[in-house]
């Protein structure tokens, strides 16, 4: 049989989904016209595109066709699988779309078969490097291509990687950094799940280039199946020998192990992080000696991210050059964001830098839920700042994020609407970093607690005008003086918001009113007699048993038993309750 | 690309998580194998334990792991032994113990909620879920209620925030993830897993 074209379907209207009906039609015609041999016509969930009418993908030949009418599919199949006419009318150009380059494989190819990255042109790279190349043009390629950490801080991965190979320690280690804790964020999971050979690849590439024996996977014990997909790829490369002793006959040696991590977020730090492999508690060290310099067992080690070394690979293959194009004069390549919130579409993206945040959350996500209005939107998790709706034009890079007084961090981006309180935001995230602080160096172990402290006064209503003063200065001594980037980062949440949201805290602190109603200590719900239809709508799912009354009398809330869960202003069909 | 992460995060989290742990083999690697066999004595176990990890600089943590992996926490004369084994001081060990979230002090409950705390959870009204389950069942986060039969914990980011507020509880063969979830679902999963009148509203 001659290979099938193979088609993915999908109805791309944002208020229907007429799919499985196009993709009827689709086959019936092909039938009709006696191609259905050669093609196979398959149903997509989401193809990333939206409000196109009825968009065809063609897999075999990577093309993508929008707003294909029913009436065409006779047109377009004569076209595509007999090559009558022409179907350029339909090709679809997205205006500023995504770019996959770290996710590429991922969801195309089996992750737990080496031939099938293989096919996708992988381990090409660690054959060019081995046989054409030298460590020093490695890293040269890295220079050109300009490719910075993807873990959040941006440092050049070049430099990091010269600094250890010019080091006189000959005994040399590469770690990848698989420790995602960022709440809300999944980039690395997915890369390690479903393409860990182009993660492999790039250890060995790291490792070649550096000059480095053994490689290890830190990562989290919370990510199983990352586990067991990391340990397949490590052993078709031992079996294929493209690890362990003199790999493809080139003299070079390298063996990679996989160590877990337990549960704590500071070990995503990266002195931490060799703490814990060494089998310590995962406190930071100070710096320097940088970890290239001195690091696992005191040699020159280098860690980067997974989204760093799975980008590794293709620049080696297409040059350093081909990355240094996409992006912005300082951001080069492409970043995998997780998207989540108060947004349409939640999920992973990549994106070329430069792109604005705006683009992405209105373009790519389909905008704010429940067509409200937004807020802000987060970048960075705990270590991040909160950008609001005016600054939503800003770039997606690491200097332009930086200038809003946020980060690129590792890829977290949430959207928050209306309903946000940006007092209380600020507050989850400190509360995460205090949970998570290891407690070794004073300015984030005591800084962040009494942060924590005055934002929880000032989310009970109990908050005095100084209490702000106060916060900004606590914050400055913990960017300050912090051991690791965790205590240096951890106040940014709540500095950003005081920036942009200073009308919000200065509610809390003088009218003693949360305008969102998340700080429930300082809301009253009441029911408005006037709008009540006596419904009982609210008697019945309040889950406390608060309201009472009758038809005759009207229904009360009872202010010592409610517990401020708000189930009755959101049932609530008349906008009766009334929160105050 | 949605169609791809969606799926990945779906594989990941109903992937079955039998209880597993590593294993060293001859080529060096870490392979993922069932534990070990139950019937073997506690002292056997913790001197195979011991072998495997002995030799290997920094393994601590990955001997740790193979313990929680085994009896479900880490019981005190089994770190006693391995503290023994491995010529390790028990303080140590338990410095290890106490700061990674992941290790365990006391038996697990027979249902591990873990109630989902990253950030698009926490927006989406986790924080109600976890009163809820409180109240539910009269205890704090990080408790198991005095049968045995559940453990509240209230976990870092699970990685499907696409499907928040989401909790998982444990099943024999594997987690059960429940997405999207209220208020009102909370309690009518509880009472799935409890016995008929175990619990009462407190």
């Amino acid at each position: 049989m001659s290979k099938q074209t193979i088609f993915l379907l999908r109805d791309t209207s944002l208020t229907q989904d007429n799919t499985r009906d196009f993709q009827i039609l689709f086959l019936k015609i092909a039938r009709d016209l006696g191609v259905e041999d050669s093609i196979q016509a398959v149903r997509a969930s989401d193809l990333g595109i939206y409000d196109k009418g009825y968009v065809v993908k063609d897999l075999n030949n990577k093309i993508t066709y929008a707003n294909i009418q029913e009436t065409d599919i006779e047109k377009f199949l004569k076209a595509t699988i007999k090559g009558e006419g022409s179907v350029d009318e339909f090709k679809y150009t997205a205006d500023k779309c995504q770019l996959r380059i770290v996710l590429r494989n991922c969801g195309l190819i089996d992750p737990e078969n080496i031939e099938e990255y293989m096919a996708q042109q992988g381990y090409c790279a660690l054959a060019k490097a081995l046989t054409e190349m030298t460590p020093e043009t490695v890293i040269d390629e890295m220079k050109k291509s300009g490719l910075r950490g993807r873990g959040g801080a941006g440092f050049p991965t070049w430099m990091k990687w010269s600094f250890a190979r010019n080091s006189l320690d000959e005994t040399r280690f590469v770690v990848c950094n698989a420790d995602e804790g960022d709440p809300g964020a999944y980039m690395d999971r997915s890369i390690l799940e479903g393409d860990p050979h182009a993660v492999v690849e790039g250890m060995i590439l790291a490792g070649f280039a550096i000059g480095a024996q053994r490689g290890f996977f830190y990562i989290r014990a919370e990510y199983p199946l990352a586990i067991k997909r990391i340990e397949t790829a490590i052993e078709q490369a031992y079996e294929r020998g493209l690890l362990g002793n003199d790999i493809l006959g080139s003299g070079f040696n390298f063996d990679l192990e996989i160590r877990l991590g337990a549960g704590a977020f500071v070990c995503g730090e990266e002195t931490a992080l060799i703490e814990s492999i060494e089998g310590k508690r995962g406190t930071p060290r100070p710096r320097p000696p940088f970890p290239a310099d001195k690091g696992l067992w005191n040699h020159p080690t280098i860690i980067n991210n997974v989204e760093t070394l799975a980008t590794v690979a293709q620049i080696i293959n297409r040059g350093g050059e081909w990355l240094a194009a996409i992006g912005t004069e300082k951001s080069k390549g492409t970043k995998v964001f997780a998207i989540t919130g108060k947004v349409k579409n939640s999920g992973l993206v990549e994106i070329p830098m430069g792109m604005t945040l705006g683009e992405v959350v209105f373009g790519i996500a389909g905008g704010v839920l429940g067509g409200r209005k937004l807020m802000a939107v987060q970048t960075g998790g705990p270590s991040g700042g909160v950008i609001p709706l005016k600054l939503i034009d800003t770039k997606v890079s690491y200097e332009h994020l930086a200038e809003v007084g946020s980060i690129m961090g590792s890829g977290g981006l949430i959207v928050m609407d209306e309903d946000d309180c940006m007092v209380d935001i600020p507050r989850f995230y400190l509360r995460f970093c205090v949970e998570e602080s290891c407690g070794k160096c004073a300015p984030c172990r005591i800084g962040g607690f009494q942060m924590l402290k005055i934002l929880d006064r000032i989310a009970e209503g109990k908050g005095v005008e100084a209490d702000l003063q106060q916060l900004q200065r606590i914050a400055k001594g913990m960017q300050k003086a912090s051991l690791c980037a965790l205590g240096q980062t951890a106040p940014n949440p709540v500095l950003s918001t005081m920036k942009y949201f200073p009308e919000e805290y200065r509610q809390h602190v003088e009218d003693k009113k949360c305008r969102a109603g998340k700080c429930t200590k300082m809301v009253q719900y009441t029911i408005d007699q006037t709008h009540c239809k006596k419904c009982k709508l609210c008697v019945v799912n309040c889950p406390v048993g608060a309201i009472s009354g009758s038809r005759e009398a009207g229904y009360v809330v009872d202010q010592v038993k409610c517990i401020k869960c708000g189930t009755c202003y959101e049932v609530c069909k008349f906008k009766a309750i009334v929160r105050k | 690309m949605g169609v791809v992460c969606l799926n990945f995060k779906f594989f990941s989290v109903f992937a079955k998580h039998a209880r597993t742990s590593l294993t060293e083999n001859s080529m060096g690697k870490n392979t993922l194998t069932k534990a070990d066999n139950p019937a073997k004595t506690q002292d056997e176990i913790i001197a195979g334990l011991a072998d495997k990890w002995r030799d290997k600089k920094g393994s601590l943590i990955m001997a740790l792991h193979d313990v929680q992996s085994h009896y479900g926490y880490v019981p005190r004369d089994v770190a006693r032994k391995l503290a023994h084994q491995l010529d390790v001081p028990l303080a140590r060990i338990y410095e290890v113990i106490t700061f990674y979230n992941y290790f365990k002090l006391t038996p697990p409950g027979k249902h591990r909620i873990s109630v989902c705390l990253g950030t698009a959870c926490y927006l989406k009204g986790a924080p109600e879920l976890i009163e809820e389950i409180e109240s539910l069942l009269g205890i704090k986060e990080g408790q198991t209620t005095s049968d045995g039969m559940f453990q509240l914990d209230v976990v870092r980011c699970l990685g499907c925030c696409g499907l928040a507020p989401v909790m998982t509880v444990n099943e024999e063969d594997g987690d059960k993830v429940y997405a999207k979830l209220s208020r009102k679902q909370v309690a009518e999963i509880i009472a799935k897993y409890s016995k008929p009148g175990a619990i009462e509203k407190k």
